[in-house]
């Protein structure tokens, strides 16, 4: 991090309006290669709507993003495949394909996109359901296994391809503490080790503190604070201070109707 | 007035909208499977031998039996009214006929808008809900090469079998009742039967189920890519498709026997 800081994700401006809400609101920031940064912001305040944007998943209404030099929103049909071949995304919701088993479904971008042969494949998706401690499940389908399961099976899914930049939405919402630790711990050596890129989505304070590089929080729409750990901790800003702390009291009020 | 006159521009831009998008859309179905392959990107042959096991065995029964069944009625009212002019034997043509040009390949698109058509929809639907389709765009995999192009080819080659094996259902249905019934001597039937259904008949006939298998899946994938809103909106999208898959196969017909009956080859 503290070497040559080059840049991964450029978001720039970016506006996206729901109908007449607006959802994100100017947000800009920069991505740097082989960090962990973590999107923070309570409920509804536009985090996963950010990601998708960032992948190319749904339209924004103004702003541009960039990888590279490269603009998804510009690029031909061609480049665009290019760019996304090189990251994953594991979905809030898993977005498991759910006529496929466990296997096929993290198989997928492999057929799709290599010609390796299928025993290759079956042993890469084996290996990575094994990451996620998933093994002897791979014939299961989606609808046979629990929420964190399918969770898992979406992120296994998601580095199946060996990425440079993966995408968390939310990944340790609702799995127990000790999987939980073993997500982060993932998500660490993927990024330290492989010199990955990952920008991670989630509320769970205690992973935030665990594998932070960075840390952007957003409260409705809006970029509040930018920075390290520490940035954040001792942020002076009283709703990141009630947000980090969990507290009843404060400037965020849950029954705000604004 | 000013409101009414913003109410007919929305409602027009959005139907001008919709229009858009769906023939983007069959643009892409044609892109994947004429230009695709060439760039390195196979049609999902696997894919489409399951889609027509799924549509087309299991559809066989009940396209053989509503078309059985309308040429056994078809068979009854104009033996009605053919008996009056002593004609009885006409109805073997009438009923040939009618079932070839026309009852054959309507009754058969309609039954698989309502059972193929509503499949299209509500799967392609709830993937679209439960955001597969986004992670299939996002693991760079086109959604209308993986999901609708297997389905428009299958549907595309299937539901012209389906009319052959309807158009013969109906067939024995009129001949059950003009045998049995009218007791009209089993060859001569199948021999006045033959005898005025012309070349002409025949491919006017086939000719429109591969228009209605486009209209069927088209439509079907469309509203199910439309589909916003959860459970309650694949159950809308559903409905829509069905519905709309109707209207426009009837348009359809009417326009291809339009040309077929203006334009004499
Ligand atoms: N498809 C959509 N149509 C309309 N509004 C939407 C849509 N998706 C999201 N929103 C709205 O955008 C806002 C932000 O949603 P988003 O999913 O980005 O929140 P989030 O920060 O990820 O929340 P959570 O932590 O609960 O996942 C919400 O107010 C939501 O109502
Ligand atoms: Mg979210």
């Amino acid at each position: 991090m503290n070497k040559e800081k080059k840049i991964a994700i450029s978001a720039k401006n970016i506006v996206k309006d729901f109908g007449s809400l607006r959802v994100l609101n100017d947000v800009t920031l920069d991505i740097y290669k082989g960090e962990i940064f973590v999107i923070l912001g309570g409920s509804g305040s536009g985090k996963s709507t950010l990601l998708r944007i960032m992948t190319g998943g749904i339209p924004l209404t103004s702003g541009k993003v960039f990888f590279g030099d490269a603009d998804l929103s510009t690029a031909s049909d061609d480049e665009k495949e290019k760019i996304k071949r090189r990251f994953g995304m594991s979905f809030q919701s898993s977005a498991l394909l759910d006529f496929l088993t466990v296997e096929e479904n993290v198989s997928l971008p492999l057929t799709e996109h290599t010609k390796l042969d299928s025993k290759v494949v079956s042993i890469i998706s084996r290996m990575k359901l094994n990451l996620v401690g998933l093994q002897g499940f791979e014939n299961y389908t989606p609808s046979q296994i629990s929420g964190g399961m399918k969770k898992r099976v979406g992120l296994a899914r998601a580095i199946a391809m060996d990425p440079e930049i993966v995408f968390y939405d939310e990944p340790t919402a609702g799995l127990d503490p000790v999987v939980c630790a073993v997500v982060d711990q993932l998500i660490l050596d993927l990024t330290k080790k492989l010199n990955l890129t990952s920008i991670v989505v989630t509320h769970n304070m205690e992973s935030v503190f665990r594998i932070a590089d960075r840390i952007a929080f957003l409260y409705k729409g809006k970029l509040l604070e930018l920075g390290d750990k520490n940035t954040i901790r001792n942020s002076s800003n009283p709703i990141v201070q009630q947000f980090i702390k969990g507290e009843i009291e404060g400037p965020i009020q849950i029954n705000d109707s604004d | 007035m000013l409101k009414l006159f913003e109410i007919v521009g929305r409602r027009t831009i959005n139907w001008f909208q919709l229009s858009v998008d769906f023939i983007r859309l069959f643009i892409e179905t044609l892109y994947w499977i004429f230009v695709g392959p060439f760039k390195g990107k196979p049609i999902k042959s696997k894919a489409v031998f399951e889609q027509m096991v799924f549509m087309g065995s299991n559809s066989v029964i009940i396209v053989f039996f509503v078309i059985f069944f309308t040429g056994v009625v078809l068979a009854m009212q104009s033996a009605h009214q053919l008996s009056k002019m002593g004609g009885t034997i006409y109805v073997a043509s009438l009923v040939t006929i009618s079932i070839c040009r026309e009852l054959g390949p309507v009754l058969a698109a309609l039954v698989i808008a309502g059972r193929i058509g509503a499949a299209i929809t509500a799967e392609i639907g709830s993937m679209q809900v439960n955001e597969q389709l986004e992670a299939l765009d996002t693991m760079a995999i086109s959604p209308v090469r993986y999901l609708v192009v297997p389905k428009f080819i299958s549907l595309f080659f299937m539901l012209p079998c389906l009319t052959v094996i309807g158009d013969a259902a109906g067939i024995l249905g009129g001949y059950v009742i003009g045998v049995f019934t009218l007791d009209i001597n089993p060859a001569l039937y199948m021999q006045t039967a033959l005898k005025y259904l012309t070349l002409k008949d025949i491919y006017t006939g086939l000719s429109k189920p591969f228009v209605f298998a486009m209209i069927i899946t088209m439509v079907g994938a469309f509203m199910g890519i439309k589909t916003r809103g959860g459970a309650v909106g694949v159950g809308k999208a559903t409905t829509i498709s069905v519905v709309s898959s109707f209207i426009l196969i009837i348009v359809a017909d009417c326009i291809v026997t339009g040309v077929y009956y203006f334009i004499n080859f």
